[in-house]
């Protein structure tokens, strides 16, 4: 599915470099995503992608104009109120609320990420969380306690409780990392068909085939750098690419 | 009432205090600096320990400094047993265990310090010794025995410490298992059992610096209440899990505490120390030389 | 929802009727110096639990807090002779402002950070007020009996009532910040902040606002008892045995539910007061502290969560 017809980008970031102490996490990344785009970011351990990520999504401060979403400078707004504009994103290791349910867990996005209409009722947002879980495949498992998933289902939840905060974006952070082959295709097809309903998805994953099948556009990350960017077959062909992968 | 002489006096007792002040923290520069364990009951140990070379000292004559070494292996076996069972209870529960260890290890404190009470009152004790009493005078300056003692002891005890994380085995692997507890269970080695051992240390030394703490100064059973305050400090201060700033930050410590007591007295001396740690909470939570960045 | 409201309530002006004519029909002074204590542990340990029960942020304290109580209501007195409701009104002013500061320090501070940074600033405050000469400084300061208003007989049953009253102050709003999206929000956090935060719950606002109510109220409770006393000093308005105490009652009643904090003030305070008069005030310390470690280990989910497991064997 291309991308709406919409010139402006959805996200757009500038000159973005951060630094912990010594040592640079991102140096001067620059790049725009374009609405409804599927984007894969790839490379190897410690090459800054988490880091991108929690800079997007506000668990890190970044310089001013350094990241906008929808033509807006976010630089300075916390991360949930990047939230409610639209950002998403999903955990390496996922973060259920042990405490809660499975419904429960969705319900937290639905009572705090999404502008309420006073006369939408709990029982209308219940409702909400239970066609997302079906979505998902686990509507089965809405009242169990978050401490009885097994590893695939805490996946889904954790991009199930994403979808609940209805983004305009999602982050995907390796999200795959550890299913069997099944599982992977799920997992992907679940973000195909998000794609599907115009959210754009940013997707990290060490799973070749799966970012191959998934993106329109990948991007590689080296030691904070971007070292390639556009087409998969091209930024898999890159010579750079691989030799950031295996090593010289 | 500024003179020059004075705060010369107040700076040397108080790298001296300082050293003491580290000796006592050293054991929870492991324990909380390195385990992630949150020891509010170290300091309530460390006056435990003093009691007992109190005991020692004063029913057997035997010198305080040797009491402590004696009393070291049994705290040894203690801080083993202790970490067990902190870990069978909490660690391995996860996600709560944060508000119940803080709890527990509170409780625990509170327990020690009422039974110390009960079986010796609230009086204040102290030890009798050759060196205590006695001063060593430089010029003008007065320096108290025991405070040198404490201090070469203490910097004793640091070296050793450091040359045991830093050269021996055992003592890599615990720094090891601070910086990546899932790597060192993938080389087959059982994290924690080095973790327990860790502890067991971290209270052993208690024995030698809780002499050091009854040779300094008399010790009362709520005397642990500011060694809160105190060994948090330091340990804050230098950096979680870094030794030989636990010895800089000590002195820090004992500098800024005797020069405030001389300069504006007594009645401010038991907030310096927290304050000090708000302050480094504040500014600069990972200390001075901080395990992480 | 609705009808458990009105059973709270109905039940909340029962209870302060009860309470009212306690303090007529009972002659002797005694219950009443107990019962003021015990009623002054339970707001202590239900606005505790308001940040260490559903936030997860365990305040050391309450000490200081309910110190600040104390001498704010002593200042005012000195000062203008303020009458007891504008000392406690005051009071809890001066709570909201210390729980804000302490609301934003959770910024820096997580975990046990956060928790001996509490313990700092109860030492750090108590020693400030130990050198302030106005309010006594470290011997503390004496105060003239207050003024009796009808239709209490005595200033003890008077202050017994007031005591009640900010009982059901605040468990009122406990209960309240339970059933909401505050305590929603604030499971969450305690669950785990980061991902309450990405999931849009606005975490630093609600620690803010846990710590505010939380601060005010232990403030408040600590006003009266400056004229309880009739004497106030430094060493015991910020002895730390109040944060142990009041940390055990939240934990060993349950923090799940508002109820379990006064389950456990009720029950740690009666035995508190038996102990300290039949056998010694360190007996006392010692079951407190036996208690706390008992309870943290075997029942963690405190007396509250051990009748809910009881119910649910019942109910299967």
């Amino acid at each position: 599915m291309t991308p709406s017809g919409t010139d402006a980008p959805l996200l757009q970031i500038s000159g973005l470099t951060k630094r912990f102490g010594g040592f640079t996490a991102l140096d001067n990344v620059s790049v725009d995503i374009r609405p409804g785009e599927r984007f894969g970011l790839i490379g190897p351990n410690g090459s800054g992608k988490t880091t991108l990520i929690n800079c997007i999504s506000g668990a890190f401060r970044t310089e001013a104009r350094t990241v906008l979403f929808r033509g807006e400078d976010i630089t300075q707004l916390p991360a949930h109120v990047r939230t409610r504009r639209g950002i998403a994103r999903s955990f390496q290791i996922p973060r259920p609320f042990k405490s809660m349910t499975v419904v429960e867990n969705l319900m937290v996005a639905l009572d705090f990420a999404v502008a309420t209409d006073p006369m939408v009722s709990a029982a209308d947002r219940h409702d909400t969380a239970m066609s997302i879980l079906t979505g998902m495949g686990l509507a089965s498992k809405a009242d169990a306690s978050a401490t009885t998933l097994s590893q695939v289902e805490l996946r889904k939840m954790e991009l199930a409780r994403a979808m609940a905060t209805r983004p305009k974006l999602l982050i995907s952070d390796e999200a795959m990392a550890g299913l069997s082959s099944s599982e992977v295709d799920e997992v992907l097809d679940l973000l195909m068909s998000l794609a599907d309903h115009d959210i754009t998805v940013i997707m990290i994953e060490h799973i070749m085939q799966a970012v191959m099948r998934f993106s329109q556009r990948v991007m590689c990350l080296e030691a904070g750098k971007i070292i390639a960017i556009g087409a998969p077959n091209e930024v898999m062909a890159n010579q750079r690419v691989q030799e950031a992968y295996l090593g010289t | 009432m500024f003179s020059f002489e004075l705060l010369l006096d107040a700076v040397v007792i108080g790298v001296l205090l300082g050293c003491f002040y580290a000796a006592v923290s050293l054991g929870l520069s492991v324990s909380f600096g390195l385990l992630d364990v949150p020891h509010v009951a170290h300091p309530a140990f460390l006056v435990l320990a003093s009691y007992a070379v109190y005991v020692l000292n004063e029913h057997y004559g035997i010198d305080p400094l040797l009491a402590g070494l004696l009393i070291t292996p049994f705290l040894f076996v203690f801080g083993l047993a202790a970490y067990r069972l902190y870990y069978e209870t909490f660690e391995k529960r996860g996600s709560d265990a944060g508000v119940r260890g803080i709890a527990f290890f509170f409780g625990i404190a509170f327990i020690i310090e009422v039974l110390i009470i009960l079986q010796f009152g609230v009086d204040q004790r102290s030890v009798t010794a050759t060196y205590v009493g006695k001063a060593l005078r430089i010029g003008d300056m007065r320096i108290p025995f025991r405070l040198i003692v404490a201090f070469v002891v203490a910097a004793a005890l640091t070296i050793l410490l450091t040359l045991y994380l830093s050269k021996t085995f055992m003592g890599r692997a615990i720094r090891a298992v601070a910086q990546d507890q899932e790597a060192l269970r993938l080389m087959g080695a059982n994290p924690i059992q080095i973790k327990q051992w860790a502890f067991g240390i971290a209270t052993a030394v208690l024995g030698v610096a809780g002499a050091l703490l009854i040779i300094v100064a008399p010790v009362e059973p709520t005397l642990d209440r500011t060694y809160i305050g105190r060994t948090f400090c330091v340990v804050v201060m230098a950096g979680l899990g870094s030794m030989s700033g636990t010895l800089v930050a000590a002195i820090i410590l004992g500098v800024a505490e005797t020069i405030v007591l001389t300069l504006f007295g007594a009645s401010w001396a038991p907030a310096i120390s927290f304050a000090m740690l708000l302050g480094i909470l504040a500014v600069r939570p990972q200390g001075l030389f901080g395990r992480r960045s | 929802m609705k009808r458990n409201g009105i059973f709270f309530w109905v039940g909340a002006v029962v209870f302060l009727i009860v309470i009212a004519l306690i303090t007529k029909l009972i002659g002797n002074e005694y219950p009443f110096f107990a019962g003021y204590v015990i009623l002054q542990f339970i707001v202590l340990a239900v606005a505790w639990s308001i940040l260490g029960g559903h936030a997860g942020y365990v305040n050391f304290g309450t000490s200081a807090f309910f110190g600040m109580g104390v001498y704010t209501a002593v200042f005012l007195f000195k000062v203008a002779g303020a009458p007891l409701l504008v000392q406690i009104a005051a009071a809890a002013a001066v709570g909201a402002l210390m729980g804000f500061l302490l609301g934003l320090l959770t910024l820096r501070m997580q975990g046990i950070f956060f928790s001996i940074a509490t313990i700092a600033l109860t030492i750090v405050i108590e020693t400030s007020i130990t050198n302030w000469r106005y309010v006594g400084g470290a011997a503390g300061i004496q105060l003239q009996r207050p003024p009796v208003t009808w239709p209490f007989s005595g200033y003890v049953q008077m202050l017994f009532f007031v005591q009640a009253v900010l009982v059901v102050l605040a468990v009122a709003v406990s209960r309240y910040i339970q059933n909401s999206w505050i305590g929603r929000g604030l499971q969450a956090l305690r669950d785990d902040e980061l991902a309450a935060e990405c999931t849009g719950v606005p975490t630093l606002k609600l620690k803010v606002l846990a710590c505010v109510i939380s601060g005010a109220l232990m403030c408040a409770a600590g006003a009266p008892a400056a004229m309880y006393l009739q004497y106030a000093d430094p060493s015991s308005a910020f002895n730390l045995n109040y944060s142990v105490s009041v940390l055990a009652m939240s934990l060993i009643g349950g923090t799940a539910h508002w109820a379990g904090p006064i389950v456990g003030a009720i029950l740690l305070a009666s035995t508190q007061q038996l102990l300290t008069v039949t056998i010694s005030s360190e007996v006392n310390v010692l079951v407190l502290g036996v208690m706390l470690v008992l309870f943290v280990v075997a029942a963690p989910e405190g007396l509250i969560g051990l009748l809910r497991r009881l119910l649910r064997k019942e109910g299967k």
